[in-house]
């Protein structure tokens, strides 16, 4: 049997090694490793908690959101603070760009070129490519002349001998599918969407100064102030700037991406058939109205049954480290509680430079978070699942429309593809509903509402000596908890559970896989020297791997005094 | 092939970076870039670099004779963030820069080729290219216990960047983390993060700091080493002078407020919607050089005092123990002049001084009109 190993993982967050056995062609077990450590929640304690946001936003770059929203909610949750409605949807609007942008960039940039092979689109027929795309949309650059222009600068490119960031990859791979016209189709909306990306998240810019780690956050609501008649201040020019890219998000998501993934999803269905894995997934819900009632539901399912979802709670959320490289003084195979988190890093893996990874013992810097024990899948895919499942209107009708055109039924979407086509149907139902949070917030300007913060618990003298709480946030890849305990105005104790933990957690006690190894068992590899495969299923999940690893710290551990007051 | 006769500055330029192929000027003509747009490019990146616009020609000239030089972005203890502001670029765009400009032949984030194929890339690049192409790295690298808190392809990065970085002609620490340990160095430093320079002490190193980092000041790195051959003048924390030279404080838009002592005294109050000065709510640019309040972000869209949440000092070294806890206004706040380049200021403000914060500082608020007044604290 032969042991491959992939590392780097590219086109991911962060940094991600796989081991594969691969017997008679197909994977037959399989180990995910995060390879690098920072510890930032052990550097976070005796911090102000108004802080921990702009702390905590840099777990990730790419997801720059994220954990700053988790944080304040977190933090709010702890001071019982609640936040004005235009804060409210202020962040609904900046999550929600987020959401889209991220996963165009994934869907081009990251997941793509598993799928896109560049060079055969430079044997393509640019009138017959034009067709293509105007049979798919309307979108005005469906012309012969645009694509031949593309065409021609990656020849040229090609010409130049330097193939930069696409040499040495897997270009002819049998596993290539796409006929030369959809190769070029794709390779010029990489291009386009590389423009596109930059130009809609300035609504980032617009209500929170700059992206990426945008700037506005406060524990109590955003910093962004609201005044018509003010420059300084989010007024009807911001407004409708903001509306101009939200619209121009909205057009590219239905007019590119969505025909664009279905065009490639059918030349790949047998992927409907491959990389289903766990069959467990978990969503935290999220868009709070100004009641609190989440537009996506909550909720979990086991076992790949649709029929019934299972309430969450925080409280069955436990953490275990028998194969992650951290001690744990409540014993082998026993698992903790985010509030009574306790870990200590210590490397115990293979002294570099090595070759393998003894998978036998630990072998991760990310731990195996669980759900009642049970390992779970977020993301995307089970966004869209508990939404399905739970009679979600606007989820139904676009699942229903996604299954439909490919002619595939719900089991489908336990799958890599579904995974990656779940992703997509998430960015149109937020790209779609984004626009209607800016309304909401305009209609409350107009009626002189321009409240941004609660301000009465701003001051840490008007705190209880003890508090803690906990944000869930669902990210666009997945569910996102944080923990926060508060001692006399200082952080305790942090603690984040986040998307990628859950989803690239080595196995637990029980031996029970996370959800990379248990998507790539049975997968095929139809060459292990070229392993494309691997990378079409753990790029399916969109991994973000700054975010997996952190560290969490012991209550009552000795703190190391942070040198500020 | 250049039409223009070659400038001292790009010869010297293209000594040190010669890679076979096309001058950029060629390349960008049979990438259909007009000649208007490429001046257009040229004259954006002299502003950027705080040069006269009569440089402008002389730039154009010397990117035009300079071949496509080779570049390699190394992801080390990071959260890719710096890499992200790369995609958010606009003059040029990172098509352009991967395209057109730049060839860069690694970076994990968008290179198609994975695990031993990307590592093949890297080897054959550092030494086809040894001691001509430009590393950019990003993130700090960990020294504590060997390194094993970073690696990649069973290597620790420490390792990677004693190879890569000190085979470089320079090597550019993009964002606070690669210049100084940055988030990961923070105390208690768990994994003894470190910025390029401490890592690997023999490196060219020009730091680029900024959570995440500018990426036009990035973009204006490159062309000052492409046009004048040599990495621009830095200050003593090996900080390019054109972006670093001047405090936000001192460039800040809403500067005229502070030294009429207007302060926004609650989120959301009447003078936070009018835009007064965010020095009460804990503003640190009057600590930190950067050049956000002219360059912006997001093709000049906004920077962080212009969505009304005062600057956090993110380009300074060590910023998250020395400029924290973040609402706290930092003390002794003198009425220094922009002719001040942070090494004369030195440390005497908030840098390092933790023990600062314990005291009620007094904050002078200078007046012009009249003697110093002063603010207490609370």
């Amino acid at each position: 049997m032969a042991r491959i190993v992939v590392d780097p993982i590219t086109r991911i967050e962060g940094h991600l090694r796989i081991e594969a056995e691969i017997e008679g062609g197909f994977i037959k077990d399989a180990w995910s490793s995060a390879t690098m450590f920072r510890g930032i929640e052990k550097i976070l304690k005796g911090r102000d908690p108004r802080d921990a946001w702009f702390w905590t936003q840099r777990f990730c770059g790419v997801c720059t959101t994220v954990h700053s929203i988790a944080s304040v909610r977190a933090v709010e949750d702890a001071l019982k603070i609640k936040i004005p409605p235009n804060a409210q949807l202020i962040r609904n609007i900046i999550m929600g760009i987020q959401n889209v942008q991220d996963h165009v960039i994934h869907f081009y940039h990251l997941h793509a070129l598993d799928w896109v092979d560049i060079t055969s689109g430079l044997k393509a027929d640019p009138a017959k490519t034009a067709a293509l795309a105007a049979s798919l949309s309307d979108w005005p650059n469906n012309s012969p002349t645009y694509f031949k222009a593309i065409q021609d600068k990656v020849k040229a490119f090609v010409a130049s001998g330097r193939l930069g960031p696409f040499a040495n990859a897997y270009w002819g791979h049998p596993a290539y599918k796409l006929p030369p016209e959809a190769n070029l189709m794709a390779t010029a909306h990489y291009l386009e969407a590389l423009e596109w990306q930059k130009d809609v998240i300035k609504i980032h810019a617009i209500l929170g100064s700059k992206n990426p780690h945008p700037q506005s956050f406060l524990v109590g609501g955003m910093s962004i102030p609201i005044d018509p008649d003010s420059q300084n201040a989010l007024n009807a020019d911001k407004l409708i700037e903001i509306k101009r890219l939200l619209k121009k998000a909205q057009d590219f998501v239905e007019k590119v991406y969505i025909p664009d993934l279905l065009a490639v999803a059918s030349f790949y269905k047998e992927w409907a058939a491959i990389g289903g894995g766990l069959g467990n997934y978990m969503s935290y819900g999220e868009f709070p109205d100004a009641n609190g009632n989440l537009w996506f539901p909550s909720g979990a399912l086991l076992n790949k049954d649709l029929s019934k979802v299972i309430k969450v709670d925080q409280g069955k959320i436990a953490e275990y480290v028998d194969h992650s490289w951290f001690e744990n003084s409540a014993g082998a195979g026993k698992g903790l509680h985010p509030y009574e988190g306790e870990t200590e890093v210590r490397y115990t893996g293979p002294k570099p430079p090595y070759t393998n990874l003894d998978t036998n013992a630990k072998y991760s810097f990310a731990k195996s978070p669980r759900y009642e024990e049970k390992a779970m899948e977020v993301g995307p895919l089970a966004r869209i699942l508990v939404a399905y499942a739970s009679g979600h209107k606007e989820t139904k009708a676009v699942v229903d429309l996604v299954l439909g055109k490919l002619g595939v039924g719900a089991p489908a979407l336990f799958s890599t593809l579904g995974r990656t086509a779940a992703r997509g149907i998430d960015a149109l139902l937020i790209a779609q509903q984004t626009p209607k949070w800016l309304d909401e917030l305009i209609g409350n300007i107009s009626k002189g509402d321009y409240r941004i913060h609660n301000n009465e618990s701003w001051d840490p003298s008007t705190w209880p000596a003890e508090a803690k709480g906990y944000g869930f946030h669902e990210a666009p890849r997945g569910a996102l908890g944080h923990w926060i305990k508060i001692k006399d105005q200082k952080i305790l104790n942090y603690q984040a559970v986040v998307p990628s933990t859950w989803n690239s957690s080595p196995r637990d006690a029980k031996g029970q896989r996370g959800a990379y190894e248990a998507a790539l068992v049975g997968t095929p590899v139809a060459d292990a020297n070229k392993p494309l495969e691997i990378l079409r299923t753990i790029h399916s999940f969109d991994p973000c791997m700054a975010c997996a690893v952190h560290v969490m710290d012991v209550d009552g551990n000795e703190v190391v005094r942070v040198k500020v007051s | 092939m250049s039409i223009h006769k070659k400038s001292e500055v790009a010869e010297t330029a293209e000594h040190g970076l010669e890679t076979p192929g096309f001058s950029v000027g060629e390349i960008l003509k049979q990438r259909g870039v007009s000649r208007r747009d490429f001046l257009k490019f040229c004259t954006v990146m002299t502003a950027a670099m705080s040069l006269p616009a009569s440089f402008a020609p002389s730039v154009a000239q010397a990117l035009d004779e300079v071949k496509r030089p080779t570049l390699v972005w190394l992801n080390f203890q990071d959260c890719t963030g710096d890499s992200e502001a790369l995609l958010r670029a606009a003059n040029p765009t990172v098509g352009e820069i991967i395209l057109d400009i730049l060839s860069v032949d690694y970076h994990e984030t968008i290179m198609a080729a994975a695990g031993h194929q990307a590592d093949e890339a890297l080897e054959s690049t550092i030494t086809k290219y040894k001691g001509k192409y430009i590393c950019v790295v990003e993130g700090s690298i960990s020294m504590k216990d060997d390194g094993v808190y970073g690696c990649t392809s069973g290597k620790t990065h420490l390792e990677i960047a004693r190879r890569v970085c000190g085979s470089a002609a320079a090597t550019i620490a993009i964002g606070t983390c690669a210049a100084y340990g940055g988030i990961a160095a923070a105390v208690p430093n768990p994994t003894g993060a470190v910025g390029v320079k401490d890592a690997v002490p023999g490196a060219t190193v020009i730091n680029l700091p900024g959570c995440p980092c500018n990426a036009d000041n990035l973009t204006a790195t490159i062309v000052h080493y492409l046009v004048f051959g040599k990495i621009p003048a830095m200050d003593s924390k090996g900080r390019p002078l054109f972006a670093y030279g001047k405090r936000i404080h001192d460039n800040c838009e809403r500067r005229p407020h502070f030294d009429a002592g207007q302060y926004v005294e609650h989120w959301g109050d009447d003078a936070h919607r009018k835009g007064f000065c965010l020095y009460k709510m804990g503003c640190k640019g009057p600590g930190t050089f950067h050049n956000c309040p002219t360059q912006r972000y997001n093709e000049k869209t906004s920077w962080p005092v212009a969505s009304g949440h005062g600057c956090a000092g993110c380009s300074e070294p060590q910023f998250w123990d020395s400029m924290g806890p973040m609402y706290k206004r930092l003390p002794n706040v003198p009425g220094f002049g922009i002719e001040h380049t942070a090494d004369q200021i030195g440390l005497g403000m908030a840098v390092g001084v933790a023990s600062a914060f314990a005291v009620h500082g007094v904050v002078t608020a200078l007046r012009r009109d009249k003697k110093p007044e002063e603010t207490k604290e609370g």
